[in-house]
This record gives C-alpha cells, structure tokens and sequence, in this order.
C-alpha cells in the first residue's frame, strides 16, 4: 500500500510535467516560439513536476517513520490503568500481542478484554490513518503544483531552479558517506559505552578470561561471564599473523613474477585468474577450510604424532592467507610498475642481473607501497568473518599454538549476536564493545595504508 | 710517449682483468640465483593457481551429485476412503506411501521394523502423491506408478556417499534398510533422476526436500534493493566529488573518509545496520529490505570510487566543448561527460554487487540466518540470502547437506562468473582511450 501511494504520486508528478511544460510553450506562443524563453521548456516540466513530488514525498516519508510510533504511544496511553504500571519490556510484550491481534495473527498468551479492545482500536487507527495520509500526501501534491504553477512565466529561469535542487541531490548522496561512518561510530560507541557501564573498561582491555556466558535467571548455576578480550585478540592476531605469512610472500612473488617475468600472454591470462580468488565469497573459503583443509591438517598433524584440534587456527590462517594473496598481489603489482624504468635500466646497465634489479632497486623503491598493501591485507585478516567463524572454534585459548583452537573478535561478534537477544546483557553489549576495538584497530592500520600509499604515488607523479 | 701511453693502460687492463675474474668467478652463483629466484616466482603463481583449482575441483567433486536424487518406484493405491473430494488438500498421503511399502515387503512386522521400512523413503512423498491426485482427481480409487523421492541416507548409500560395506554402527542405514534396498534395486525400483526440487523449493530440515529457490529470491530481493539504492546514490556521490566540490578541508576528510570505508571490515556495517535499522528504525529483521539497505552502505564506496576514476578518465576538453557552446556546468556534466564516463561506473557497480551477493557477515548481524521455509515474495518478507544458506548447511551435520552445501556454492558462483565476466565484457566493449 505504501508503494502504491508512491507510485500515485510518481504518476502525478508525470503529469505535473507535462503540464508545466505546455504552460511554458503557450506562454511563448507554441514551439516555433521556444527560444523566448529564459530555459528549454523541458526544464519548465521538470520544475513543476518537482513541486509535486518532493513536499508530498517528505510528508510520505516522515509519516511513514513516525506513524507506527505515535499510534503505539495513542494506544499505550489508552490502557486501563492496571496497565499502566508495567516495566517496559512487559509493555513491548502487550504492544506485540495488540500488533498481532489486530493484524488477525496469534498472541503469546491469552488475550483478554483490554486487550481485544485495544487491538480493536489499533485497528481503527490505522485505518483512518491510512486514510489521512493518502489526503495529506495527495493535498501536498496539489498544492505544490498550484505553487509552481503560478511562477511559471517567460522570464522565470526554471533551470537554475531545477540544478539548484539537483544540487542539493548530489551534495545530499554524498554525504551519506560521512553519515554511514557516523552512524557506525554512534551505534558501536554508544552500545560499547553501556556495556563499559556494566563491566569496567581495564577489565574488559586487560583481562586474561573471556567466557561471556552469562546466567540469565538468578539461581542458574555455573556461568558468571568473564570479560577479558586479551585471548580473544590473541587469537585474532594469532590467525592474521598465519594469513600474512602464507599471503606477502605468495603475493610479492607473484606480483613481481607477473610483472618483471612473466611473457605478456601469461600474464594476461593469469591475472584475471587471480583476481577471481579475490571475488570468491568468503562462505566458500570457509567451508573448504572447515571441511577440507582443517581434517587434512589434522591427518597430517596425527600422523605425525602431534596433537591438533579439529577446528585449528592453522587451517584458518592458511585459507585467509589464500584468500589475500590476490588482494596483495594486486596492490604490489600497481606499485612495482610504477616503479620507473630508469631505475631498472641504470641497474641492468651496470650488470647486475634482473633478480638483483629486483631486489635491490626495484623493490626498495616500491617498499611504502608495499608496506601500504600488506597493511591493508592485515586488516582485511583481522576483520575476516565467515572463514573464522566456520573453520577457527570457539574456544578463547590463550595460546600461540596454531594447532589448538583459537577464537577471534569477528567470531566472538557473530556467535553473541546471532540468535535471541536482549539487549541490556552485558553479554550482546560485549558484542559492541568488541566492534569497537575492530573498528578501531582496522581504522588504524588503514590510515597509516593509504597514507603511506599515497605519500608514495606522488614522488613519481 | 710510447711507455707514458702503454703504463696506465697495461695497469688498467690488469686492474680491470682482476675485476673480470672476480665477476666472472661469482657469475655462474649469480645465474643461479637469478634461476631461484625466477622459479620462486613462478612456483608462487603455479601455488595460488593450485589452491584455486583444487577448491574448485575438490567443491565440484563433492557437489555435483546433488543435481540428481534418488527416487523410488512405488505403486501406490489412492483409497477412496482415504481421499475424497472433502479434503484432498488433508488426505494422509504419507499413509498411502506408507501401505504401499507394506505391500511390497509384507514379511515386515512390528512398529520398529515399520518404521525403518518407512524411513526409506522421504516424508516428500505424501507431497508428490498430492499434486497428482490435485492435478488431475480421476486418479482416486485407481493404483497410481509414482516415482518418490528417497530418505537422504539412501540418497547416500545409492550415490556411493556411504560406502555399504562400512560396519553397521558406522553409517546411518541399518542392515535391514540395506537389504529393502537391494531388493528395490533389483526390482528396478530405484533410479536417479534430475533434482529439480534443489532449484525449485525452499529450505526444509530434510536434505532431500532442501532447495535454493527461497535463498536465490532473498538474494534477488536484497540485490535489487542494493542496487536501486547504490547505484544512483553512488553515482550521485561520485559526480559530486570529481566535478562540482571545491577543493577545501572538508572534501579532503571526505574523500579520506570514502577510502577509508571501504576498507572497513564488513562485520561493521552488520553492527551498524543492527543498532540503527533494526534497534533504532525498528524495520522488520531478517528481511530484504534492511539486507539490503546494509548491503548499499557497503557497496556505496566501491560505487563512489569506481566512479570518481570514471569521471576522471574523460577528458577535459570534452567539458570546455560544452561549456563554450554555453551549456551550464551542470548540463555540460549531465548531458556530455556522464554518458561517458557511464559504462565504466556500470562496470564497478557490476563489481560491487558481485561483492554484496556473496557477502555473508553483516547479513548474519541483521538477522537473515533464520529458518526460513518459504519463498519471500515481498522487502518485508522473513528472508535468507544464498550464501547464508550456504553458512546454514555447512552448519549441519548430516552428510547429505554437505552435498547440498557444495552444490549451493556451484550455483552461487555461477552467477558470480556470469557477473564479472560481464563486467570484464563491458570494460573492454566500452572501453574508450582518448
């Protein structure tokens, strides 16, 4: 329904259009007389089908976000007063069985009359608003043309009017970038800012134990939530640390295989090869590292005598380290034929050989932009999700041993935030607390990234 | 004169030979480390181009059976007592299916025999037998040829899943399950036919029921808000940024700020979409919508800098011609230099959604990784998106659904293939040097 009043309202700013623009033509006379006036006559139809659409579309958008809210509080308010003395989740529990009740669906315990009666009225609030949102939006509609109808005239610019708007439009997209970074700041600030006020920030920075079960009833024995992030760290850094040292060395070599060997065919074949594994999802990696890669290891492991977990850090690394190599490569390969070939000829010419350029000048000149690349493929490995949640465990052993299991941020997010939740646990809330130290930490090695990346661009620009 | 020229030469020559030999006695241990090196090189890209074909076969190998089931020939008697005309949607179909097992194997006594008989089969069966009495009810009191699909563990057992000479303790088929078996197989009662039911249902708890259409819809939907969104926002934004933003403080943290973005860890934007969409918002959970919508702020990035390149690379004078003719900035933009830059932003675009299909963490965060049986049909609608199916299945411990698991991701990169390499088709169709 909601869609359908969108829809109405795009039908009539058509026709606003069509309007505006004949409005404009016979002003002037009809077509052959166009040039009379200050802007093309298309841009007339345009201005007129703004004015239709854009106030009724803001009253659309405002009611519909405001809407459910004020009729809940209207019925809230409305209750008997046996009601009204209920804690705030029991009251959201009422509110749901009213929401259900008038939607003709089930409710959680018996109803009784209050709540028939307030189900019933829910009903007819949402009807009439229905019906007064339909008159609002087209009202404003209507008005809107009239207004822009009337400053149509031959001297009216309308295009400066319609770019001034389409102004707004474009300065507006923009800065839902800034908003999203905002938003992510204030949502994972804010909710980490609660858990702090449960559990102390030296605690949950400092502390050597994490089990964040918590009991939810008073008499449940045997879960008490330990806080401490330092072994879920660990591991996170433990598994990077893995990826990385499968990745920069497979990365660098073959970028610099590609770039400084490699005959162009191959090349040219072999690239978008590699750039596949960077478009492959990382549910796929995970899977083949929990089901492939982590039981071979643990063959090999037992074969040799070693005891290894089926869920080890080893397994994981070694996939996320796959899984950036291209990302590396990529960035590597920029930076190595950026380098220019000045340098390699001056080396060549004084005899040294291509490893030796390579080595020696090619790769020392590269080296901030190389740097910038690993740190970025660092960060990609300490945010990594599915691989680690499906192949690492659960487990928050303090440990360097990359055969046991280890746990890391991501996975501790995911595992406390999927399922049933309430939201004043310390146990969600550590969830936050922990997006926030990854925000943080990738936030970090990313500036220094594109700092160092495009510091070093410029010196042979 | 004679000696004055010769001495500094003789001396250089031999000074010189000293330098050759010294090169040339470490030569052959620099050729061979320039080999190594070389080789190293080389084995790095043969390494990530092994890893990639063995995912890939090692995927394939354990996935492409899930394109067939085994189905069962059964002869079933539709009882008119049991199906008339008042409730063919009702009927007990599945007791139909259960008498006509007890047919074939009339030696089967007592309610546990009866019940691993009756485990042979699925509990889809009844379904079949369903839509052929609604499809056409003439066939009510007469013995209907039906193949029906097979329990998920003769599934197994008959694609060579389950090795039969296992002890019995190790497989999930008994020995009695495995001689109903035979005799069926050699009745020629059992065969493998094309799993269409893997493209056309949704998800179930049975893995021989389970299918991919209601994650595909989900992540049809998701991708569709994704893109209505992404793409003018993005493209918005990019022409902002590269034609019309003074260079000054603000545009500069801007564009920090875009970079920066994209490189933040998707989990994130799941935290951010669940405090502000779901917590702040109170938009309906697991649904398309708020996928998508977390999905767009992801994207948006990639979008804003794909584009912003694309910008650049059309040339100025393209916009000098437009402005001289006394086009407004705004015009000369809209009507000159995006048309142009456009392929190359529809390319990133492609790119970006290739990314946000296969993305599965934040989705996990907004709360798309409930069991969802039926097919979305609208934003609102409970929804699951392909790879969390994948993530779903690869959760379960059954055998059967590491098949499913594997073929899940057969179709999900399918459709990522098709994706890039039109992008790639694009970029090189489109592609204009100037």
């Amino acid at each position: 329904m909601s869609s359908l009043v969108v829809f109405c309202v795009l039908l009539l700013s058509a026709t606003a259009y069509a309007l505006g623009r004949r409005r404009a033509l016979r002003l002037v006379g009809g077509e052959t007389h166009a040039r009379q006036l200050a802007s093309r006559p298309h841009y007339y139809g345009v201005y007129l089908a703004m004015w239709c659409a854009l106030p009724a579309l803001l009253i659309f958008f405002l009611w519909i976000l405001l809407e459910p809210v004020l009729l809940e509080q209207w019925v809230l308010r409305h209750l008997p007063d046996s009601y009204q003395g209920l804690s705030s989740d029991r009251l959201s529990l009422v509110l749901n069985d009213i929401r259900n009740l008038a939607q003709g669906g089930i409710v959680s315990g018996q109803a009784d009359s209050a709540i028939q009666a307030a189900a019933e009225q829910y009903k007819r609030l949402q009807t009439l608003a229905r019906t007064a949102l339909w008159t609002a939006v087209l009202t404003f509609a209507g008005l809107g043309v009239q207004m822009g109808y009337r400053k149509i005239s031959v001297s009216f610019r309308a295009r400066n009017q319609v770019e001034k708007v389409l102004r707004v439009f474009l300065i507006l997209a923009s800065t839902i970038a800034v908003l999203t970074t905002v938003g992510i700041i204030f949502s994972v600030l804010f909710e980490a800012m609660r858990f702090f006020r449960l559990v102390p920030w030296w605690e949950f920075l400092l502390g050597l134990k994490w089990s964040p079960q918590m009991a939810i009833r008073a008499d449940q024995v045997g879960a008490s939530g330990a806080f401490g992030m330092i072994p879920v760290f660990t591991g996170t850094l433990l598994i990077a640390a893995i990826a990385m040292a499968v990745a920069v060395p497979l990365g660098l070599l073959s970028a610099v295989y590609l770039s400084e060997y490699a005959p162009k065919k191959a090349r040219a074949i072999v690239k978008p090869i590699l750039e596949i594994l960077a478009g492959i999802p990382t549910v796929v990696y995970g899977f083949f590292a929990a089901l492939t890669v982590g039981p071979s290891i643990r063959r090999v492991g037992e074969s040799l005598g070693l005891s290894v977990a089926s869920e080890s850090a080893l397994a994981a690394g070694l996939v996320m380290g796959i899984m950036i190599v291209p990302f590396i490569s990529s960035l590597s390969d920029d930076v190595i034929t950026a380098v220019p070939n000045d340098l390699r000829d001056g080396s060549l010419a004084l005899g040294a050989t291509r490893s030796e350029t390579v080595k020696k000048v090619v790769l020392p000149a590269a080296l901030p932009g190389i740097v910038g690349g690993v740190l970025l493929g660092m960060s990609r490995a300490v945010g990594e999700t599915m691989i680690v949640v499906m192949a690492a465990g659960l487990a928050a052993n303090l440990t360097l041993n990359p055969l046991s299991a280890v746990t890391t941020v991501t996975v501790q997010i995911v595992t406390l935030l999927v399922g049933d939740q309430e939201f004043d646990s310390p146990k969600t809330l550590a969830a936050f607390a922990l997006g926030l130290v990854l925000f943080v930490v990738t936030l970090i090695l990313n500036i220094i990234a594109l700092y160092v990346v495009r510091k070093y661009r410029e010196q042979y620009e | 004169m004679n000696k004055q020229v010769t001495l500094p030469s003789s001396e250089s020559v031999s000074t010189s030979s000293r330098t050759v030999k010294m090169v040339q006695a470490g030569l052959a241990k620099r050729y061979r480390a320039e080999k190594r090196f070389r080789t190293l090189g080389a084995a790095a890209v043969l390494c990530a181009l092994a890893f990639l074909a063995f995912m890939f076969l090692d995927i394939l190998s354990k996935g492409y059976t899930a394109f067939q089931r085994t189905v069962v020939l059964l002869d079933i008697y539709v009882d008119p007592d049991e199906v008339h005309v008042g409730n063919l949607d009702r009927a007990d179909y599945q007791g139909l299916v259960k008498r006509s097992l007890e047919k074939l194997f009339p030696e089967v006594e007592g309610r546990q025999q009866k019940r691993e008989l009756f485990s042979l089969v699925s509990t889809g069966a009844g379904t079949v037998v369903r839509e052929k009495v609604l499809e056409d009810t003439s066939v009510i009191g007469k013995t209907l040829s039906l193949w029906v699909p097979a329990s998920a563990d003769v599934d197994m057992v008959v694609k060579g899943h389950v090795d039969r000479r296992l002890p019995e303790s190790e497989r999930r088929l008994g020995d009695r399950s495995l001689q109903w078996l035979q005799v069926l197989e050699s009745q020629g009662r059992v065969a493998k036919h094309w799993n269409m039911a893997f493209f056309t249902s949704g998800d179930s708890r049975e893995p021989e029921l389970a299918g991919i259409l209601g994650a595909t819809a989900g992540s049809f939907y998701t991708l569709l808000v994704t893109l209505a969104l992404s793409f003018p926002i993005g493209v918005a934004a990019a022409v902002y940024l590269e034609e019309f933003a003074p260079k000054n403080r603000w545009t500069d943290i801007l564009e920090v700020n875009i970079n920066n973005l994209a490189a933040v860890p998707s989990i994130v934007f799941g935290l951010l979409g669940l405090a502000v969409f779901l917590s702040f918002f109170g938009l309906p959970r697991s649904s398309p919508l708020v996928g998508g919508l977390v999905l767009t702020l992801m994207t948006l990035p990639t979008i804003i800098i794909a584009g912003r390149a694309s910008l650049q690379a059309v040339p100025p004078s393209i916009r000098d011609a437009a402005l001289s003719v006394g086009a407004s900035p705004m015009q000369a933009v809209f009507h000159h230099v995006l048309p142009l830059a456009l392929p190359g932003m529809l390319t990133g675009t492609i790119i970006g959604m290739a990314r946000a299909l296969g993305e599965t963490a934040p989705l996990l965060m907004v709360g798309m990784v409930a069991f969802v049986v039926d097919i979305p049909r609208r934003f609102t609608d409970p929804a699951t998106v392909l790879p969390v199916q994948i993530y779903l299945w690869a959760d379960s411990a059954e055998r059967a659904f590491v098949e499913r698991t594997s073929a899940a991701i057969l179709v999900l990169l399918a459709f990522l293939i098709v994706m890039n390499a039109t992008a790639v088709y694009l970029r090189n169709r489109f592609e204009r040097r100037w």
